[in-house]
C-alpha cells in the first residue's frame, strides 16, 4: 500500500501537477515544496517526453522546455529522493509508456520504490495493456493509476474494479488544457465508478478556476490541476514560486469548501 | 498478451478515451470484411475509380543493363492519385461511411496519403482534415494545394520535428477530441490494433495481383520481392501473399538518409530498439530514456522513427530482410529509372530501386524480382533538383 490513500485522509484532495525540469530541476523541486506548503495533497510530476500525445499545447511546450534543458528520468528520480527527505505527501509520475518500457519495467519500478515514488499515471497504457507492468509495479509497492474517460461507458466497471491508488477521471474529450466548460455527465460516471470500486476518484482535465475545482471536488473525491499551474510557471519562469503558492492555496481552499 | 500482436510487437497503447472507438472499429472491420456487399463496393471502387489492377511491367532496359534477374515493376504509381495509398484509403473511407462517420482525419508525410484521403473524402462526401508537419508542407507545397483543391483542410503541424511523427501526434490528439463523428484514416501499417491489420489487408491487393501476374508471365514465383519501407504500408501489401512462399525473398528498403553511421537517418530496423510509441510496440529510433529520435530522410514518406509491428516481427523471425539505402543512392536510382525506363518514380520507391540495382546481378537470368513502385515522382522533382543544386521555380 503506497502513501496515495493518505492524500484522501483529510477529506477532498487537491492534486497538483507540474512538468519535471520546467524551467529547471531545482525550480521544480522548489515549486513542488511550495505547492505542498499551500495544501496540495498529492503531487504529479510530468516526466518530459518527446511526443506527449495526451497533452495540449501548454504541457507540450513545458515538455519541450524541460527536454531542451536536457532533463532525464534519472534526474527526476534524484529529485524525488531529495523531496522524500522533506515530505510524506504522495508523489506520482505522469509519463508515457515508452519512458517506463525503455528504462525496463523491473528497473523502473525498483527505482520508484527506492526513491519513494508512489505511483505512475500512464495515459497510453490502457486496461488491456497494463498487465505487462502492473504485477511488477505491485511487487515494488507502486500503484499504476487507472484513467476513466467520458467514452469509457461499459468499460468503467472493469477498470474501476481493478484500480490501484486512486482513479483518475478524465473530465472531457481531447487532450489536457484549460477549458471554459466541462459538459461531460460526471455524476453518472462517478456513480458507475463507485458501484465498482471503493478507491478514491479525482477529476482532471480542463480545471483551472476555484469554482470549477469546488464543483469537481463536490462530485468526486478530489480535483486535479495541471495546465493552469504550468501556465503560471511558463509566465513567471524562475520566479513563479509565490504565484504557484497563491494559486494552489486558492484552489485548495475551494476544494475544502466542497465538503 | 493483448490483441493484435505480431510476436511481441503490436498491441493497443492508446489513451482510454480512444479504447471503445478502437474496439468498435475492430468489430466493424471484422463484420464488413465478410460482407459481400461491402466487398463488391470496394472492388468496384478499386477497379473503376483507382484503376486496378495495376500493371506488372517488365523493365527490359533495366534488366539488360544490370545483367541479372528479370526485373518487374509493380506499377502502383499508375493508380489514381499516383500512389498505393489509395488502396487503403478507399477501404477505410468506405468503412467509415458504413460506421456512420461524417468526418475523416489523417496524417501525411510526403502528402500522398493526405491527397488520397482528401480524394476519397471528396468522392464519398466526407468532411476531411489533414495533419502535415510544417517541414513537409514546405517541402511538398503542391500537395498541400492539391488537398485544398479536393476540399480538405490542411493543418501545418509546428510541434516537435514538424514531420510525419508530429503529424501523427496531432491527428491522434484531434481524434481524442472528436471520436463520435470522426474516423482516423491511419495511412500506414502502424498504430494501435486493428490499424496494422486493416491497412495491411487493404494493401494486400498489391501482392494478390502481383503473384497472379508473375505466375502468368514467368510461370513461377519470383526470387525476390522488394519495397521501400517507412511505416511499411506498401511493403506490407507487396509482401503479404508471398509470405507463405518460403522460397521468395522479401526485402524492405529503409531510409538511411545521410548514412546509418550518422544521426541523420530513419533506418529503424538497422538502428532502432524495442519501444512503445504511437499505439504499438515495435522498433523505434530513440535514445536510452525512450525519447523518440528526430529522424531524417530526403523522402518525407520514409521520414518516420518507427516501423509497423508486423514488419518488426517478420524481421525477428528472419522471414523478411530490411536494408538501409542512403539519400544519395535513392536519388541516383530515381535518375537512373527515369533515363533507363522513362519512369519518374517517387523518391520513396527509388529506395527500393536503388537496392535492386545493387543486387540484381547476384541472381541468374532465369530468376525474376519484383520491385513495388509505390508512387510516382512528380511531387519530388523540385526537391531532387535542389538536391543536385539546380534552382527551379514551381
Amino acid at each position: 500500500m503506497s502513501r496515495i490513500k493518505h492524500a484522501f485522509d483529510h477529506g477532498k484532495a487537491f492534486i497538483a501537477f507540474l512538468t519535471g525540469g520546467d524551467p529547471t530541476i531545482e525550480k521544480s523541486e522548489e515549486y513542488i515544496l511550495k505547492m505542498i506548503d499551500a495544501g496540495a495533497d498529492l503531487i504529479e510530476i510530468g516526466v518530459p517526453f518527446s511526443d506527449p500525445i495526451a497533452e495540449g499545447e501548454v504541457i507540450q511546450n513545458a515538455n519541450i522546455r524541460a527536454l531542451s534543458n536536457g532533463v532525464t528520468t534519472d534526474e527526476l528520480f534524484d529529485m524525488v529522493v531529495r523531496l522524500r527527505k522533506k515530505t510524506e505527501v504522495p508523489i506520482v509520475f505522469l509519463l508515457y509508456a515508452n519512458s517506463v518500457y525503455k528504462y525496463g519495467y523491473e528497473r523502473f519500478c525498483k527505482k520508484c520504490q527506492e526513491s519513494g515514488l508512489d505511483g505512475l499515471i500512464i495515459p497510453d497504457l490502457p486496461f488491456e495493456e497494463k498487465g505487462e507492468l502492473a504485477p511488477i509495479a505491485a511487487a515494488h509497492g507502486v500503484d499504476i493509476i487507472s484513467l476513466i474517460a467520458p467514452t469509457s461507458e461499459d468499460r468503467i466497471k472493469k477498470i474501476a474494479a481493478d484500480a490501484a491508488g486512486f482513479i483518475y477521471v478524465v473530465s472531457s474529450m481531447g487532450v489536457t488544457g484549460v477549458r471554459q466548460n466541462i459538459t461531460t455527465d460526471l455524476d453518472s460516471m462517478l456513480k458507475a465508478i463507485r458501484e465498482a470500486s471503493e478507491k478514491p476518484a479525482a477529476i482532471g482535465f480542463g480545471i483551472s478556476t476555484p469554482e470549477q475545482a469546488k464543483k469537481m471536488a463536490g462530485i468526486a473525491d478530489g480535483a486535479i490541476v495541471g495546465s493552469a499551474i504550468v501556465k503560471i510557471i511558463e509566465k513567471y519562469g524562475e520566479n513563479a514560486g509565490d504565484a504557484v503558492y497563491d494559486y494552489v492555496k486558492s484552489m485548495k481552499e475551494a476544494v475544502i469548501e466542497a465538503e | 498478451m493483448s490483441k493484435g500482436r505480431f510476436g511481441v510487437h503490436g498491441g493497443q497503447y492508446i489513451p482510454e478515451t480512444l479504447m471503445n472507438e478502437i474496439i468498435n472499429l475492430e468489430k466493424a472491420y471484422e463484420f464488413y470484411k465478410h460482407d459481400p456487399e461491402f466487398n463488391r463496393e470496394l472492388d468496384t471502387l478499386l477497379r473503376e475509380y483507382a484503376g486496378r489492377p495495376s500493371l506488372l511491367y517488365y523493365a527490359e532496359n533495366m534488366t539488360k543493363d544490370l545483367g541479372g534477374a528479370k526485373i518487374y515493376l509493380k506499377r502502383e504509381d499508375l493508380n489514381h492519385t499516383g500512389a498505393h495509398k489509395i488502396n487503403n484509403v478507399l477501404g477505410q473511407c468506405l468503412l467509415a461511411k458504413k460506421m456512420g462517420k461524417t468526418r475523416v482525419i489523417a496524417e501525411t508525410g510526403a502528402g500522398q496519403h493526405g491527397v488520397a484521403t482528401a480524394t476519397a473524402a471528396a468522392l464519398m462526401g466526407l468532411e476531411c482534415e489533414i495533419f502535415m508537419g510544417k517541414e513537409d508542407t514546405d517541402r511538398q507545397a503542391l500537395n498541400v494545394y492539391r488537398m485544398e483543391l479536393l476540399g480538405a483542410k490542411v493543418h501545418a503541424v509546428t510541434t516537435g520535428t514538424m514531420t510525419l511523427k508530429d503529424a501523427v501526434n496531432d491527428a491522434m490528439r484531434e481524434w481524442t477530441n472528436r471520436v463520435f463523428d470522426t474516423h482516423y484514416v491511419l495511412g500506414s501499417v502502424m498504430g494501435p490494433h486493428p490499424f496494422p491489420t486493416i491497412v495491411r489487408d487493404y494493401q494486400a491487393v498489391i501482392s494478390k495481383e502481383a503473384r497472379e501476374q508473375i505466375l502468368m508471365l514467368e510461370g513461377k514465383l519470383p526470387a525476390v520481392v522488394m519495397a521501400c519501407c517507412g511505416g511499411g504500408s506498401n511493403a506490407a501489401g507487396m509482401f503479404y501473399h508471398f509470405i507463405p512462399d518460403e522460397g521468395v525473398e522479401l526485402i524492405g528498403c529503409e531510409a538511411a538518409g545521410r548514412g546509418i553511421h550518422t544521426d541523420q537517418h530513419a533506418a529503424t530496423i538497422a538502428k532502432g530498439t524495442l519501444g512503445i510509441f504511437h499505439g504499438m510496440k515495435s522498433y523505434f529510433c530513440q535514445d536510452e530514456y525512450g525519447q523518440i529520435a528526430p529522424v531524417y530522410s530526403i523522402s518525407a514518406g520514409l521520414d518516420y522513427p518507427g516501423i509497423g509491428p508486423e514488419h518488426a516481427y517478420l524481421h525477428d523471425i528472419g522471414r523478411a530482410q530490411y536494408v538501409p539505402v542512403t539519400d544519395e543512392e535513392a536519388v541516383a536510382a530515381f535518375e537512373y529509372l527515369a533515363r533507363t525506363e522513362g519512369i519518374i518514380c517517387a523518391i520513396e520507391s527509388a529506395h527500393a530501386v536503388a537496392h535492386a540495382m545493387k543486387i540484381a546481378k547476384d541472381y541468374s537470368k532465369d530468376e525474376s524480382m519484383i520491385i513495388c513502385l509505390s508512387g510516382r515522382g512528380d511531387k519530388d522533382v523540385a526537391a531532387i533538383a535542389r538536391y543536385r543544386g539546380v534552382e527551379i521555380y514551381e
